[in-house]
């Protein structure tokens, strides 16, 4: 039960909240205090949209321990819109629905559970862009 | 620096060894390597391990197998790079022996994966991934590699069906290897039916969990006739990182380490990817084959798979890979794998290989991959006659 790491981690898991580097204008996610393109410190938070599209994918059919109760779910990969491409679950869609390219957006979903007396550990999964009424 | 030579080999067969713990497996290849270098000790042990606390609950590998194959006494450690845990415990070795600090070495790849339940050690596994932002999302290790074959299959153009070829040729020369956990061929149409275990990765894509352990002597070239008539000489010993995660590649499709620490050992080795007469590579899945080709000089990007379409990467062919069976079907117990792999390359230097022996092999590379390609560790072994 890694209580602090949990709660450390909740604006990245929660909030999309990354780096963006003031020396070449890198937007950074995860966050991680030195930026890989010019290796000068970045510690600006920047917050990302968002909205991305799937770069790839694949469903898991024998989880790790721990993840056994939402098997089979998808993993993937995602190309934000501001650039950096994140790795997470999707979610409010069938495996067989998903493609290459398909926009997405972040919604907060429960990541997992720690058994009856531990954590419930939620963060960012993807769902595919809802359109509202008046873009139809 | 001194020039490093092998003198001694030693493997156990890879398979469930339900009967030897991780120390018992361990003390085994150990023995066998000493023996077969005719030497009763060395200076320090080497131990490469990945999963010894996660699944058998046991760190401190260096100490307790020291002391278990009758060693007490000598500098022992362990050493970890996920599944690259035995290469990096081979180019410790390599450091200490060429640095003249230390005149005999033994290294040893040691991993027991049997121990627990599938789904416990498919979370062992994951931790070869950045644990706060890709592990937490849920991911195993096969489906971080699936994400890779996805990308890959869609930018090239590819079905799944095309990778059958890096699987059918393991098992092929698994079959005529004692020691690997699979001996025997399997035909494209096993490989095409086979389940998935995170789609486009198949049973038939994925090297199996296994339990397994695989020793070397190195010593300086210059006293190695003292003990053998045929020792093989380490040309090069490379090591190059890359991110952790997937997701901060540069580039998903190219594994950068691989291609750095390829060419820093044909650097080494004065030597191109050309000159090589057996390349062991690191086929814990068919994706990583195909990548590994690619960034290691044998094949254009997205080509990698006509290799083995084409029969390329068999015994016969241009490059031959996973000659005695590979990870995929010589089994692959993480932190032993890049032990094993040295070890079978230096069978067929020796022209110890039986029915998979290669003519006139006398070059041949090592490349041991730790994760989805973040620790990348080439070797290149040579005959000294």
């Amino acid at each position: 039960m890694r209580l602090s790491a949990n709660w450390r981690h909740r604006r990245q898991r929660l909030a999309l909240t990354g780096e963006e580097c003031k020396v070449c204008g890198a937007r950074l996610f995860p966050p991680r205090d030195v930026c890989p393109h010019c290796h000068e410190p970045a510690y600006e938070p920047f917050e990302f949209g968002g909205r991305g599209e799937v770069y790839s994918y694949s469903t898991v059919y024998q989880p790790p321990a721990g993840y056994e109760e939402s098997a089979p779910y998808t993993m993937a990969l995602i190309k934000l819109e501001e650039g950096p491409i994140v790795t997470a679950q999707l979610t409010d869609m069938d495996s067989d629905e998903v493609r290459i390219g398909m926009p997405v957006e972040m919604v907060t979903r429960k990541l997992r559970e720690e058994g009856e007396d531990g954590l419930i550990v939620y963060g960012y999964k993807f769902r595919p862009v809802l359109q509202s009424v008046s873009q139809r | 620096m001194r020039d490093v030579s092998i003198i001694g080999i030693g493997q156990t067969k890879v398979g469930e060894h339900w009967n030897r713990s991780l120390r018992d497996l361990a003390v085994d290849a150990i023995l066998a390597a000493l023996s077969d270098a005719s030497l009763e000790r060395a200076k320090a042990l080497y131990v490469g391990n990945m999963l010894g606390g996660a699944l058998s609950g046991q760190q401190h590998l260096g100490a307790l197998i020291a002391d278990y194959a009758g060693l007490r006494g000598i500098e022992a450690l362990s050493i970890e790079a996920a599944c690259a845990s035995g290469g990096a415990a081979v180019r410790q070795g390599y450091i200490a022996v060429a640095s003249g600090l230390l005149d005999s070495v033994i290294v040893c790849g040691v991993e027991k994966m049997t121990e627990e339940v599938g789904s416990n050690t498919t979370a062992a596994l994951a931790m070869a991934g950045d644990a706060e932002y890709e592990v937490i999302h849920g991911p195993s290790f096969v489906s971080l590699n699936a994400l890779l074959m996805r990308r890959y299959m869609h930018e090239n153009g590819l079905k799944r069906e095309d990778f059958s070829g890096f699987s059918v040729n393991a098992h092929r020369n698994a079959a005529n290897n004692p020691n690997a956990m699979f001996q025997r061929a399997i035909k494209p149409e096993v490989f095409n039916r086979s389940r998935m275990i995170s789609d486009p990765i198949s049973l038939m894509d994925s090297s199996p969990i296994a339990d397994g352990a695989a020793a070397l002597v190195l010593v300086p070239t210059e006293l190695a006739r003292k003990f053998t008539d045929a020792p093989v000489r380490i040309a090069a010993s490379a090591v190059s990182t890359d991110s952790v995660a997937l997701h901060d590649r540069r580039d998903l499709l190219f594994l950068a380490a691989a291609y750095r620490s390829a060419r820093d050992a044909y650097q080494q080795a004065d030597i191109g990817p050309q000159d090589i007469d057996l390349f062991e590579l690191h086929d814990a899945f068919t994706i990583m084959s195909a990548l590994s080709l690619e960034a290691c000089g044998y094949a254009e990007r997205g080509k990698g798979v006509d290799l083995a379409r084409d029969g390329e990467i068999s015994l016969t062919g241009r490059i031959p890979i996973s000659a005695m069976g590979g990870l995929k079907a010589r089994g692959n117990p993480v932190g032993a794998t890049g032990v094993y792999q040295i070890v079978e390359v230096v069978q067929q230097l020796r022209g110890q290989a039986g029915e998979n022996q290669l003519p006139d092999c006398r070059l041949g590379m090592a490349q041991n991959i730790g994760g989805t390609g973040a620790t990348v560790i080439t070797h290149i072994m040579e005959t000294s006659s």
